[in-house]
């Protein structure tokens, strides 16, 4: 699914990531750790497709709606409601019975009360949760996470583990975390970046 | 080079015709640049090199300084001709005065955003709307005229005589090679700083 | 191709409730176009004659679309937005045209209102006047969208963007004046016409490399 040689990223003067081999199988779950800084997050933004290496060759399988991600930022509208984001990203990526797939994803992480409120009003958790939903929405056999345990409260905790139990094996995970203890059981490949 | 630039003084009388053999070409010479600051870009957004970046970097600052030297010889000529430091009759200059705040918007566009590719990318977007502007805008001043101001003074280029022209042409020649050459010099200068800036920091 | 427009459909609609939530932009942009033409009362002496006023009408008119415009992408910028655009399977180009087309209803509907108030404050406009203005307004938002974009990667931001539209918006304004004014406004409109469709074109394929790595 990811195969990397020799992957570098450069801003001007500044190396967000030194050369790098990474290879994943599909279906695989790689478990990537390191100091901030250490790119990580670079790694997840180049596999995902949000920018392109300076140097070495990264190519995935998978296109543009293939990828799931979740970042730092929720990538998300705060003045829409959660349904008015997932629905308008559900239409950007032709997600299937759209509004059967986003009740069911709201209700499955408790948003399903707050569906009608601005995201400006969520609390973190709350917001995080969200955008999980959003990356999940299209069913995407990639699924790139940078720090998703971070900012959730420890019910959402719960709720992404059982997601990760459940899309193992199916769909294809590539997960930052400071916390490796916590996927430890699924990890199928450990990356950890000085 | 320089007996170059100053046979052609000598072929004429009065500041307002030998300014002519310096401002027409190298008002042509910035246009060039511009076209090839542009080129450069096209190329970056094709191919993604990196190299191109500074080529297209390049060449629109030695547009812009050509520009300005446009600008400053034109209102030479105004003064020598009409007795004003600037005048709107001139669609040449007034064309030059709006690419000279376009390209300078460039530079302070280019250097608010942080060094990348992103950085390169919209660079190189900007200086392609530049090269469109420039047909487009001259359209528009030529239009202007009718409204903003009667033409009271003939637009005059100077009638030239074959020796005249070939002046002319070598004056041109004699700057487009000036132009050619401060490009190679800042090309690599600046490219030796990116080296020694490399080298700098794997040593480190 | 459907699927391309509903996707700018999405996105403009978007847009649209966007605004019609916060209601932050439309009133300002209204009240400053207002205030705008006000103070030009007071700007032009006494003897000045229509012609000018009309000139005035386009000053206006362009400053008032910067305001809107250094807020365009301020969406997108709160929440990263941006790059869940750019990561969906969606053209790039389509994320500047639902924009565009959102900043055009925006304008439009400013100008429902300050035309009018032209008209009564200094004198009447023909429709070729309100032609131009139209046609204008497309050149504005096409072009405004992406430069505003361009700024938006700026560490400058709302500072640049007037530095980066006044000179592309120069033809717009003959184009506007002249429609507006001359006795021949076909040529002029001829040639808003011809701003609008080779910089829609550009706008249209270079978007892509200004919002995407």
């Amino acid at each position: 699914m990811i195969r990397g040689r020799g992957v570098e990223k450069r801003y001007g003067r500044r190396r967000a990531l030194r050369a790098l081999d990474v290879e994943l199988g599909h279906g695989g779950f790689l478990v990537v750790t390191g100091p901030n800084g250490s790119g990580k997050t670079t790694l997840l933004r180049l596999v995902a497709g949000l920018t392109a290496p300076s140097a070495g060759t990264l190519e995935v399988d998978a296109d543009r709606a293939g990828v799931g991600y979740l970042g730092h930022e929720p990538l998300l509208y705060r003045d829409l409601t959660a349904l008015e984001n997932l629905d308008l990203y559900g239409r950007l990526y032709r997600v299937p019975e759209r509004r059967e797939r986003i009740g069911m994803l709201l209700e499955r992480y408790g948003l399903w009360d707050l569906r009608g409120e601005r995201v400006a009003s969520y609390s973190r958790g709350m917001t995080q949760r969200l955008a999980l939903c959003r990356a999940l929405l299209h069913r995407p056999e990639l699924l790139v996470l940078d720090e998703p345990f971070t900012a959730l409260d420890a019910e959402g905790a719960e709720l992404l583990d059982h997601e990760l139990a459940e899309s193992a094996g199916r769909a294809t995970i590539l997960l930052t975390t400071h916390d490796p203890a916590r996927v430890e059981l699924l990890a199928t490949a450990r990356l950890a970046l000085a | 080079m320089f007996a170059f630039l100053v046979a052609p003084e000598d072929a004429d009388q009065g500041i307002s015709q030998r300014i002519f053999y310096f401002h027409v070409p190298i008002a042509l010479t910035a246009y060039a640049c511009f076209g090839w600051g542009a080129w450069k870009a096209l190329r970056l957004l094709w191919t993604r090199e990196e190299r191109y970046d500074l080529e297209s970097y390049v060449g629109v600052h030695l547009g812009t300084i050509f520009g300005a030297l446009t600008l400053a010889t034109g209102s030479i000529w105004a003064k020598a001709s009409w007795g004003k430091w600037w005048v709107w009759d001139s669609n040449q200059l007034v064309l030059f005065l709006v690419l000279f705040l376009f390209y300078s918007a460039y530079f302070m566009l280019r250097f608010s955003i942080e060094e990348g590719p992103r950085r390169a990318n919209v660079s190189a977007v900007y200086a392609l709307f530049g090269v469109a502007l420039i047909p487009v805008s001259f359209f528009a001043i030529r239009l202007a005229e009718d409204f903003i101001h009667p033409t009271t003074f003939t637009r005059d280029g100077p009638q030239m005589t074959g020796t005249m022209f070939l002046a002319f042409c070598v004056s041109w020649l004699a700057i487009s090679v000036v132009a050619y050459t401060l490009y190679r010099v800042e090309l690599l200068g600046k490219r030796l700083d990116a080296n020694l800036r490399e080298l700098r920091e794997a040593l480190t | 191709m459907t699927g391309y427009l509903a996707d700018v459909a999405a996105l403009a609609r978007k847009d649209l409730r966007l605004e019609l939530r916060a209601r932050d932009t439309l009133p300002a942009m209204l009240l400053f176009v207002l205030s705008t033409l006000v103070v030009f009362h007071f700007a032009l002496p006494t003897g000045a004659d229509e012609v000018a006023a009309q000139g005035l009408l386009w000053v206006a008119l362009v400053f008032t679309a910067l305001l809107g415009l250094a807020r365009a992408w301020a969406p997108e910028r709160e929440g990263g937005a941006l790059e869940g655009l750019v990561l969906a399977p969606c053209d790039r180009s389509a994320i500047w045209l639902g924009k565009a087309a959102a900043v055009f209803l925006f304008l439009v509907a400013i100008e429902v209102v300050a035309l009018p108030a032209f008209s009564l404050f200094f004198s009447p406009l023909d429709g070729s006047a309100v032609l131009g203005v139209l046609l204008a307004n497309v050149g504005i938002c096409t072009v405004g969208t992406l430069l505003a974009a361009m700024a938006a990667a700026s560490r400058t931001r709302e500072l640049i963007l007037p530095l980066l539209f006044l000179p592309l918006a120069i033809p717009l304004v003959v184009g506007g004046v002249g429609a507006s004014v001359s006795t021949e406004p076909v040529r002029y409109l001829t040639f808003l016409g011809l701003y609008d469709a080779v910089f829609a074109i550009l706008c249209w394929a270079s978007f892509e490399y200004v919002v995407a790595e």
